[in-house]
Order: structure tokens, then sequence, then C-alpha cells
């Protein structure tokens, strides 16, 4: 009796095994279909569609959350992406752990359409081009409520000065909120220098019972609803707000700030080369690019939309960020290995105090 | 004999889930043993287990500690008057009355949270209503106690339903049978009730102490980041960090911790098979 | 004179506890209806949402895997779980805490610490996909169908089975007409924590799933960065008026007579 329920559920498990393997989940390599990944909501499902209807292949879309969790679900190996969407210094990251292959930029025939102030921007972490293709961009400033706050903003120094103690909400994000510091006291925001940081921790740890919280995405909406007065966020996450609340005002602070971009790059695992080539194409063409765009309200570095944009759109600074508003940002890059640790127990202590 | 044959033959019923145990807690526990066990060079270490020593993960710790257990003591408080209540009002036994309490975790559990944040916020629907009432606005928002009330609500009913299967099975003839001997509401309770429902506390506690040791999400939305709970920290190694030995050191500790605690405060159960748990 | 106070306390009570656990869902009630994208604006009311709802592909697609992963993991955790409690329960001291203490690891590690760890064990021998997500998903419903199962089971009268097998019964026919029934509402509660747990589950989900595989909690869990998406606040509205009235017809059906008589409150 005992053994042979025993051998009964045995069996039983080899067979949801076999439906396991069998059933789901398996790579379909090679041609017709393409596994990408990238961040939630960062792609118009309908461009998708699109695409498989023009080219016969289909996407497998997969979303992380945070660079780093993309980096931790990549790794694994678990599934063999083909392309990916990520952020300056992760890509940096794969680039240099050679995960990505190099693209054949000329080739893509709507290439162009991506302005060469990005392709320059993407410099940073791809010195050559020749791994990755823009995507979206933007800058970190601050965002606030002009009904409550007198003149207007320009400096990081209105988070640090207690004026606005309680009403201030930072980023909950170690990199974005020792960049407001360091930029604040002049140092670059890839600093390698200790004391540097050490120095921004003190600054950040005075600030602290000021700070009403440490946010990522709920920033925009606190701010939106009047729960606080202002709110480090990003650029894309500005132009959201302003929509709701027309009181508020973006700022890229004078001491400078961090422009950020992301791009897409094709993985060592992809094996149909033409088929991601045809994809990155497909997403720099001018009327995918748009859907995108309107999709998302993230900066694009799709010149070609850009230029179709109304006067008023263009004008808008959350939008089409202007040259001089990004001339004393800094792209953020891989910190060292130890700057990186230091920066990380730092954080926690701050968290923590 | 007969008895104790048959109870034995039973332990058979087991085997898939040792199976299962086996094949997916024991391994991919482990894998995070090995994990906890590295240092991030490669190469054994203890340095991530006693990591948890470190002041701030002992902060933490201690933050998470207090969180557990007030969460864990006021899910008491609150779910024996309602099973009590229920009971008085003949309730105890429908099936539909433990959906109640089931229910509302149909909905997405980040969108309840978000809900309460608005709830609880400056400008938030809780402060509205208090203000047209004329009563002074409650500054709830990213505090401790904000994080008390999200970890309540989100396992109440974890501990409420084990106590309610308990006690809706206690014999009516007993209860009566203590009132005619004169017990008043009180001592039923205390003599008959509250020890009949004892293995489904246990396992209430389980249910609801364990899990909020681990919870970030609530820590994270409620109490605006500003508030770091070990699960924080735990999430933020793996995630932000990427130092997945100290994530693992860390998870470990933890459960060995907790383990401890619960070996230690359950060890007294009265009962000669140890109780749900133990 | 005192009965009925008692009866009023005891009303007045279930429903502050009820308003409690109820009044987020108000809140994403009328979320469903706001005329915003934003959740902090309110632009009026409208039905758009659900219309939208409907024509979102992917959604519905996400809503059919939630519901079939939730069911399928909770029902076989109940299987496993049910007769796991009953053979644990059997053992000797010694056996039957080592059996729970490692029952309670599942509850004890961090999400994130056990969706990394089955995913890097899966990866040697199943390939991500839904299948992976199931497995997953098992393993963290059985403790709980376990924990629930247990309290009934130490309060269960064995002898009832044993006279059943002393007059002829044999195992299988008086495990379900003996056993089963005392155990019925501990095994309903399992089953329903389980199927919670998996509806509500992102963090392991996400580690353990396949790309193109998207429950309704990775959705939104991906959705936090830009903004919940107001469908979302409509479909769970959906679910939960469902939901509710599944429940109100199970309650009011003729069958079911009996059982309410004994009640003196209707909901």
């Amino acid at each position: 009796m005992r053994k042979r329920i025993i051998s009964v559920f045995l069996a039983g498990l080899l067979a949801c095994y076999a439906l396991a393997v069998t059933g789901c989940g398996q790579k379909d390599g090679g041609k017709g279909s393409l596994t990408v990944f990238s961040y939630g909501e960062y792609m118009d499902p309908d461009v998708l569609e699109q695409f498989t209807e023009e080219t016969g292949i289909e996407i497998k879309y997969e979303e992380a959350l945070t660079p780093e969790e993309m980096y931790a679900k990549y790794k694994s190996g678990a599934i063999e992406y083909d392309l990916l969407c990520s952020t300056d210094y992760m890509l940096q990251k794969f680039i240099n752990e050679g995960e990505l292959q190099e693209i054949d930029i000329d080739t893509l025939e709507n290439g162009g359409n991506i302005g060469d102030r990005y392709w320059e921007l993407a410099t940073a972490f791809d010195p050559e081009n020749q791994y990755t293709v823009p995507f979206f961009w933007g800058t970190l400033g601050i965002l606030y409520d002009t009904s409550r706050v007198k003149e207007p903003v320009d400096s990081w120094d209105v988070l640090f000065n207690g004026e606005y103690a309680g009403e201030i909400i930072m980023q909950n994000s170690m990199r974005d909120t020792y960049m407001a510091a360091l930029k604040y006291l002049g140092y670059s925001l890839n600093t390698n220098d200790e004391n540097e940081i050490r120095e921004a921790q003190e600054l950040l740890v005075e600030q602290k019972p000021d700070v009403q919280a440490y946010l990522v995405d709920e920033a925009r909406d606190e701010v939106v609803a009047g729960n606080a007065v202002m709110a480090v966020v990003y650029s894309g996450e500005a132009y959201l707000g302003r929509q709701y609340n027309e009181n508020l005002e973006y700022v890229v602070p004078k001491e400078g700030s961090n422009v950020w971009l992301d791009a897409w790059g094709v993985t060592k695992y992809c094996e149909d080369m033409e088929a991601a080539q045809q994809f990155l194409d497909f997403l720099c063409r001018e009327d995918m690019a748009r859907k995108n765009f309107e999709y998302i309200y993230y900066s694009t570095p799709n010149e070609a939309v850009i230029e179709a944009l109304s006067e008023e759109e263009r004008a808008d600074e959350t939008l089409v960020p202007p040259e001089e508003a990004t001339e004393n940002c800094e792209v953020c890059l891989q910190a060292e290995p130890e700057i990186n640790d230091l920066m990380n127990e730092l954080w926690k202590e701050l968290k923590a105090d | 004999m007969k008895k104790t044959k048959t109870i034995s033959r039973r332990t058979f019923l087991a085997s898939p889930y040792i199976v299962w145990v086996i094949g997916f807690t024991v391994i991919p526990l482990g894998l995070i043993f090995k994990y906890a066990l590295t240092s991030r060079e490669g190469g054994f270490s203890l340095e991530n287990i006693s990591a948890i020593f470190d002041p701030i993960h002992m902060k933490a710790m201690l933050f998470s500690l207090e969180i557990a257990i007030g969460c864990t003591l006021l899910c008491i408080l609150l779910s024996y008057p309602l099973v009590m209540a229920l009971k008085h009002l003949n309730m105890g036994k429908q099936s539909f009355v433990m959906f109640i309490w089931i229910l509302p975790m149909w909905m997405n559990f980040i969108l309840r949270i978000l809900a309460w944040q608005m709830i609880l916020s400056n400008n938030g629907i809780l402060n509205f209503i208090l203000t047209k009432l004329g009563l002074e606005a409650l500054p709830l928002a990213n505090t401790g106690t904000a994080v008390m009330i999200g970890v309540v609500y989100d396992y109440l009913p974890y501990m409420v339903l084990p106590i309610f299967n308990a006690v809706a099975e206690i014999d009516e003839d007993i209860i009566e049978a203590a009132k005619d001997l004169g017990a008043n509401g009180f001592t039923v309770f205390r003599r008959i009730i509250f020890p009949l429902s004892i293995p489904g506390l246990l396992s209430g506690i389980v249910m609801v102490f364990v899990p909020s040791m681990t919870s970030f999400v609530i820590s994270d939305i409620l109490g605006g980041g500003k508030l770091q709970l070990i699960g924080n920290v735990i999430e933020q190694e793996f995630t932000k960090s990427s130092n997945w030995n100290l994530g693992s050191g860390l998870s470990v500790s933890l459960m060995i911790f907790v383990l401890l605690s619960m070996a230690f405060t359950m060890k007294n159960d009265g009962e000669g098979k140890g109780s749900a748990i133990w | 004179m005192v009965e009925k106070l008692k009866n009023i306390l005891s009303r007045f009570y279930i429903g502050v506890v009820i308003l409690f656990l109820y009044a987020p869902i108000l809140v994403l009630v009328m979320l469903s209806f706001n005329n915003s994208r934003s959740r902090v604006t309110w632009g009026g009311f409208t039905l758009d949402w659900y219309r939208k709802l409907f024509s979102n592909g992917q959604i519905m697609e996400a809503l059919v895997t939630t519901l079939i992963l939730a069911f399928a993991s909770a029902l076989f955790a109940t299987v496993i779980g049910v007769l796991g409690a009953l053979g644990i329960h059997a053992m000797r001291q010694k056996n039957y805490q080592v059996m729970m203490i490692f029952t309670n690891i599942p509850l004890l590690n961090a999400d994130i610490v056990t969706g990394i760890a089955l995913m890097l064990w899966f990866v040697h021998f199943i390939p991500l996909g839904f299948g992976s997500v199931l497995l997953a998903h098992m393993t963290f419903n059985i403790p709980y169908v376990i924990l629930s199962v247990m309290p009934k089971i130490r309060q269960m009268n064995l002898s009832l089975y044993e006279a059943a097998r002393d007059l002829g019964a044999n195992a299988v026919y008086a495990f379900f007409k003996v056993m089963l029934p005392q155990l019925a509402s501990g095994i309903l509660s399992g089953f329903f924590m389980a199927f919670t747990m998996s509806m509500d589950d992102f963090v392991i989900t996400y580690f353990t799933k396949g790309a193109g595989v998207n429950t309704l909690s990775t959705m939104i869990y991906g959705e936090i960065r830009k903004g919940i998406k107001p469908e979302m606040y409509s479909l769970s509205t959906i679910i939960f008026v469902f939901a509710l009235l599944i429940l109100l017809i199970g309650n009011y059906l003729p069958g079911k007579r009996q059982v309410n008589e004994q009640s003196d409150i209707d909901f």
C-alpha cells in the first residue's frame, strides 16, 4: 500500500515535470521570435503588436523594475534574452562583462532619426557607439509647488537649508540621493574620493529630519496631491505631474545634475542578429518612436519626433531638455567596487538613523 | 496495540510532502547557505552570518522585532473579541463568515497598501474626514504608526481564521454545561474557549509573526522609506547593492533567530505533543 | 437587557473590523470610476476604464494566467498539505518537530530570498515558464495549508475513524466519510489562504517566471513606477464584486437554509 502510493506520487511528479518542460517556457531560439527585456510600462503594447504584424517575428516582452533586478535575472542565465533595454551605468557593466554584441548601427535605416547629441551622450558608457541604441533620456531635478514656494528655485540649496522642513521628498535610491548632495557640494557625481562621499553623507544625515519621505515611484503623486512641497524626480515624471497640477514647476539646479540615458543592446545570446536589428530599426522609425513617446512621455532622442511636436511642447523643458539645462550634467557611471560598497554601507546607515 | 499501529501507519501520507520539502525547501535553502557562507570574493567566510551584529543591522532587526511583536499582539487582541462576537451572534459556524475576512485579500496587495497610503497621507482621506468633523488632523503618514496599521491590516485575517476555525469546533454542550454550573461569560472564555483555541492561536502566531519579520513593501510605502526593517536591508542587498552573499547571510541569521525565539517561547506549551508549531 | 447590549456591542465591533478591512477596497472602487489617470486627482465620474479593460488583451491574458495559477497551485498544495499534515501529526515527537521547522522555512525567508533561491535551483532542471511558477507557488502555499489544517487535526476525534475501520470500512472510505468532514473548515480556509497568497505574490513570481508569462501581480508591480493603470482598479472591482456575489449566492442557496436559520443577522 505504502509503496504503491509513493510510486503513484513519483509518477505524478514526473508527469508534472514533463508537462512543465514541454508545455511552456521553452526558448524558441533562432527565427520567428525575440525575447526582449526592458522596464515595466516602457513600451506601447501596440508597437510590439505591429512589429509582429509587419515582420512575423514574435516578441516575448519581459519586464524589470530596477536595473539591478534586471542584472540579477539576466545573469542567472535562466532565460536567454535577445535584446535588453537598460540604463547608462548598467549598460556599461553589461558591455564590460562582454554580454553585448556589436551592432552594425550604420545599417539601421532609421538610425539617423536619433540626434547626434544623444549618440554623443551615449559615448559616456559606450565610447564607440558600437553596442547601444538610445531609447529615452532625461534629467534629474526638483519638482516643486509654486503655490507654496515663493521665490523660483534654481539650486539644490533649497533641499538642504531647512526652509521646507518636513515638506521634502527625496529619491529612495542610493545613487540619486547621493548625487544631489555631491552636486550641491560641487563634486562630480561619479567621484571616487572617499572624503567627498563622506561629506555628502554628513549633509544627508543632517537633512534627514527635514525629509518627509524617501520615495521612488510615488514622489510625483505626493507633490501633485499637495502632501509635500517638493520632490527630487526625473524630468519625465515632472512632465506627467504638471499635467495634473499646473502649479508645479521643474528645475535642473544650476550646480548641475544627472543626465540619464536608457538604450537598447543586443545580448551575446542572440542568434538572429538580423531580426534584432530589424527590431531596433523599428523602434527608431518615426511613427513607432512617436507612439512610444506618447505612451511614456519621457524625452525622446528621436529628432523626427521632436520636430513634429507643437511649438508649446518643444518649449517644455521637461519634454525636450535644452542644451543649457544639461551643460553641467553628468552621466552616471559604474563606481569603483570599494566606493560602491562604501556608498551602500552609508546609505543603510542613513536609512537606519 | 491496534491504535498505535493505525496511527504510526498514517505517517506515510506525508511522503509526498517530504519529497516536496527536500526538493523545494531544503535544496534551495542549501543554495542560500552556500551564498551566506562565502565571501564576495569567493572562499569560506562567516562574515555574512555575523553581519547581523553590525549596529545598523541590529537596529533594523530590533525595529522589525518591535513591529512583528506589536503586530502579533494587536492581531490577537483584535481577533478574540471578533471571534467571540461572531460566536455570540451564532455566526461561528458559517463558512461564508470566513470569506468575509479573506475577500479583501483578493484585491492586489500593492494596490491595497497604496490605498492605505492615500487614506493616511497628510491631505488624505482620513484627515479630510477628521477635519470635516471638526477634529484635528493626524500626522500619520510616513510614521511607525502607519507601518503598524499596514501590517496589522495585512496580517489580521491570518490570525482571525485559525482562531475562528478552532473556536467554531468547540462543542456547544461544554459551554452550556459550564454555564449551568454557574460559570460567567469570562470564566467560560478563560477556562474553556481560550484553552481549546490554542492550536489555532499558535498557527495564527506563526502566520503573522514570521512573515511580518521579513516584510518590506509595507514599510517602504507607508513608512516613507525612512524606517528600515531587516526585510528592507535584505531586499536592498539583493536588488540594489547586488551583494547576494550579505543578503543571504542576513537572511540565514534572521531565520535562525526566529526559529530559536519561537522554540523558546513555545517550549512550555503544556500539551504532550507539543503545539501546532513544534 | 444585558443580552441586548451584548448583541449591539458585538455587531458594532464586527462592523468596525469589517470597515477596517474594507476601507482600502472602497478607495480602490472609487478610483476605478475616477476620470483621471492620476490616483491623487479626482477628474469626475467615468466608466471608461471598464470599457478599456475589456479591450486590453494583455490584462485579460494575465487575469487568466493568474486565476489558473492560483487555482492549480492552491489545489495541489491542499492535497499535498492535508496529506502531509495528517502524516506529520502521526509522527514521533522529534520527527514532528523537524517537519514543522521545515514547514515554517518558506514563511521565514524574505520573498526575495526564496525567489532567487528557487530561480537558481530551477535553472538546473526546468526552463522558466508557467510550470516553474506553479512549482514555486505550491512551495510557498503548502505551509499555509498545513498550518490551517494542523489545529483541526489536533482537535479531531481519531477514535471515530478507528471505529469506522473496526466496523469494516476500508481506509479510503473511512478517510473520506469520517476524517475529511471533521477537517473540512480547516481545509477550506487553507485552500483559500493558498489561493489568496498565490494571487498576491509578485516577488517570487517575478524571479521564477519565464519571459512572456505575466500575472496581474507582476503587471501591477511593473506599473508602480509609471503609476498604476486605472484599468487595474476596475478589474479589481470586478473581481471583488464577482467574489462577493458568489459568496452571497452560495449563502442563500436552498440547501444551506438550515445553516442560515441559526443566524440572526444577515449580510
